[in-house]
């Protein structure tokens, strides 16, 4: 007996085209992409720390960190670190190649309770990808926003992502840019050397009560980072993380990314620090 | 709720009219172990109080499918899996881990090919009286109110049957002939009688209440060190557990072409190791005890924050199969005594 489907599947992936691509630094590369439906592209949105899954047919599926501002809507934007099938194949796309995409899944950042206060966001390496979107929703609406600070670490020099546009953000006088790396071998780095953790200390005294501060960096930076914003006297709950896990349906169903009672496709991947405290496998 | 009787005597004959409501499925052997699959009649059908090696998850949630076929034109979604069907023979345990399954599966976004089987199955649920490794009165699973179309109490000469859904009454209309409304003092007595000799048949029992406690207090236990020595990370507790609902995906290219092909979708099991895998080679979960602590945690204690009990039905099924007797019972028993069983 044959039977009638009528019901949307949450795990169609839909035709976009690659507007624009470029190597960001050795084995990262920046995508712009726009859905092929014209339409579709211009009522799609997200908030910022929202992420997408990525379809390649034959090669697979994954997530991906939304990088683009949803205040500049009708093109995504995602930067991707080369590590595994899915990557490798997307690394050999061109212009004007069609991939797959659904979503926005997750949360995203609580721009609510940011709204009118000071920011810090605080990026580590490839964490800036998902904050990089953060970062342009708060140029972008200035004026709803206080105070804003943007310490960004990578490695050395030469793993420093989007480094001319972030440098440029240094002209700007509604924006306070620090910017340092692990370690220096030579070339003509200006700024400073150590781990992102040393950066607090450009900070200007701040109203904690008034202060909310977005993390995002490899595992073991959250730790020091977090140590760093208690200090600064910031309630746990306007702490908020990113977090990675893996995941397979983005939408709370395949199991992956289980955190506790939460899976972080659906409650995350933004947690506040104060959700995460009792987490017992956290970072 | 209506109950009504029906001697035994029709019950071959009511089951086979259920055709006309769907393809029947029922627990058949196969190879000598029980499993559910689809009957061309009654007579293969195996009602008993064993469980089949496979819950019933595997005709809602299978074990592997074609999720998309996918071509130059993008990504069609594959339902030719979903068809009318009619379960035979559903024992309590497992209709308790469909609704814990729907818990997952059907919360906003539904997962449109869970629900479509879900909506188009009809649920025939049997009574059973414990085996040798049934838990199911110490997590409360033994007796069902809903998620069932008709629900057959054996009381030897005939069986009271619960109608729990319009369906079920349609199906009871087929053949309204076989069953009276009259349900006397004596077969009340029958009912109280049967309940009472099965709660005494229960021959393990373990502390599903306070596992949730337990399983906050004992987080840094060396116990879980312990049982991570043991465990083997076969997965075979996954597969076996009625509300393990994890999966993964695949691409499978057509052999004849490079551009076409289907996503899979298959079962998972948090006990492999490269199941909290993510980009770059950081693994969340990289010793077996990090592992079983998920597992079990997630099914005696997380599960229910989210969704308001734990996930555990007490079918028995990883006592039964676990090679190295890591199971609901010794993990209770290990983390309230403080020691691994030998």
């Amino acid at each position: 007996m044959s039977v009638e489907i009528g019901i949307e599947n949450p795990f169609q992936p839909e035709a976009a085209r690659i507007v624009r691509q470029y190597d960001l630094i050795k084995d990262h590369r920046f995508f712009q992409v726009r859905f092929l439906d014209v339409k579709r592209a211009m009522s799609f949105t997200y908030n910022p720390g929202q992420f997408l899954m990525l379809s390649l047919p034959g090669v697979g599926e994954a997530p991906f960190s939304i990088s683009s501002t949803p205040s500049r809507p009708g093109i995504l934007e995602m930067g991707v670190r080369k590590v595994g099938k899915l990557t490798e194949v997307l690394f050999t796309k061109s212009d004007n190649d069609i991939i797959y995409i659904r979503g926005p899944y997750g949360n995203g950042f609580r721009l609510d309770q940011m709204r009118g206060k000071d920011l810090i966001i605080v990026a580590g390496g490839l964490g800036v990808i998902p904050l990089r979107s953060i970062l342009y929703y708060v140029l972008d609406n200035r004026d709803d926003f206080g105070q804003l600070f943007f310490l960004y670490g990578a490695r050395r020099p030469d793993e420093i992502l989007f480094q001319t546009e972030f440098f440029q953000l240094k002209d700007r006088r509604d924006i306070e840019c620090f910017y340092t790396v692990d370690k220096v071998d030579g070339g003509n780095w200006t700024e400073n050397v150590g781990v992102v953790t040393t950066l607090f200390k450009n900070l200007p005294r701040l109203d904690p009560l008034k202060l909310n501060a977005v993390v995002c960096g490899p595992p073991v930076m959250y730790k020091f980072v977090i140590k760093e914003l208690l200090n600064l006297k910031i309630p746990k709950n306007q702490i908020q993380l990113s977090l990675e896990r893996k995941m397979k349906c983005g939408v709370g169903k395949c199991g992956h990314c289980a955190l506790d009672n939460l899976y972080t496709c659906t409650s995350g991947p933004v947690f506040t620090y104060w959700d995460t405290i009792h987490f017992r496998e956290l970072i | 709720m209506r109950i009504i009787k029906m001697y035994k005597k029709f019950l071959e004959p009511f089951l086979e009219c259920l055709g006309q409501f769907g393809r029947l499925y029922a627990p058949v052997r196969k190879n000598g172990v029980l499993t559910y699959g689809p009957i061309e009649s009654i007579s293969e059908a195996v009602f008993s109080d064993e469980h089949p090696l496979i819950p019933i998850k595997k005709l809602f949630h299978p074990m592997k499918f074609d999720m998309f076929r996918f071509g130059e034109s993008g990504f069609q979604p594959d339902y030719s899996m979903v068809e009318k069907r009619v379960i035979i023979g559903v024992h309590p345990c497992e209709i308790h881990s469909l609704l814990r399954l729907d818990d997952v599966f059907m919360a906003d976004p539904p997962d449109p090919y869970y629900s479509q089987l879900r909506h188009n199955s009809a649920i025939l649920g049997f009574s059973c009286m414990p085996t040798e490794n049934s838990l199911c009165t110490s997590t409360g699973t033994d007796i069902v109110e809903e998620g069932y179309d008709l629900f057959f109490i054996d009381l030897d000469q005939f069986y009271l049957v619960w109608v729990g859904s319009s369906l079920g009454h349609d199906m009871i209309l087929c053949h309204d002939e076989f069953f009276e409304d009259e349900v006397t003092h004596e077969d009340i007595a029958k009912y109280v009688a049967w309940r009472e000799k099965r709660n005494l048949a229960f021959k393990k029992s373990f502390a599903f209440r306070n596992m949730p406690d337990l399983m906050e207090l004992s987080y840094n236990s060396e116990i879980w060190e312990q049982f991570g020595k043991k465990c083997l990370s076969c997965g075979q507790c996954s597969m076996v557990c009625p509300t393990c609902n994890c999966y993964d995906t695949t691409d499978v290219l057509d052999v004849s072409n490079k551009v076409s092909g289907r996503r899979e979708r298959m079962w998972d099991s948090c006990m492999f190791v490269d199941y909290s895998l993510v980009a770059g080679g950081h693994n969340f979960r990289a010793t077996r005890a990090d592992r079983l602590k998920l597992w079990y945690t997630h099914k005696l204690k997380t599960f229910g924050k989210e969704y308001g009990r734990p996930s555990c039905v007490g079918c028995g099924r990883c006592v039964d199969t676990c090679p190295v007797d890591i199971n609901v019972l010794t993990v209770s028993q290990a983390l309230s005594a403080r020691e691994v069983p030998k």
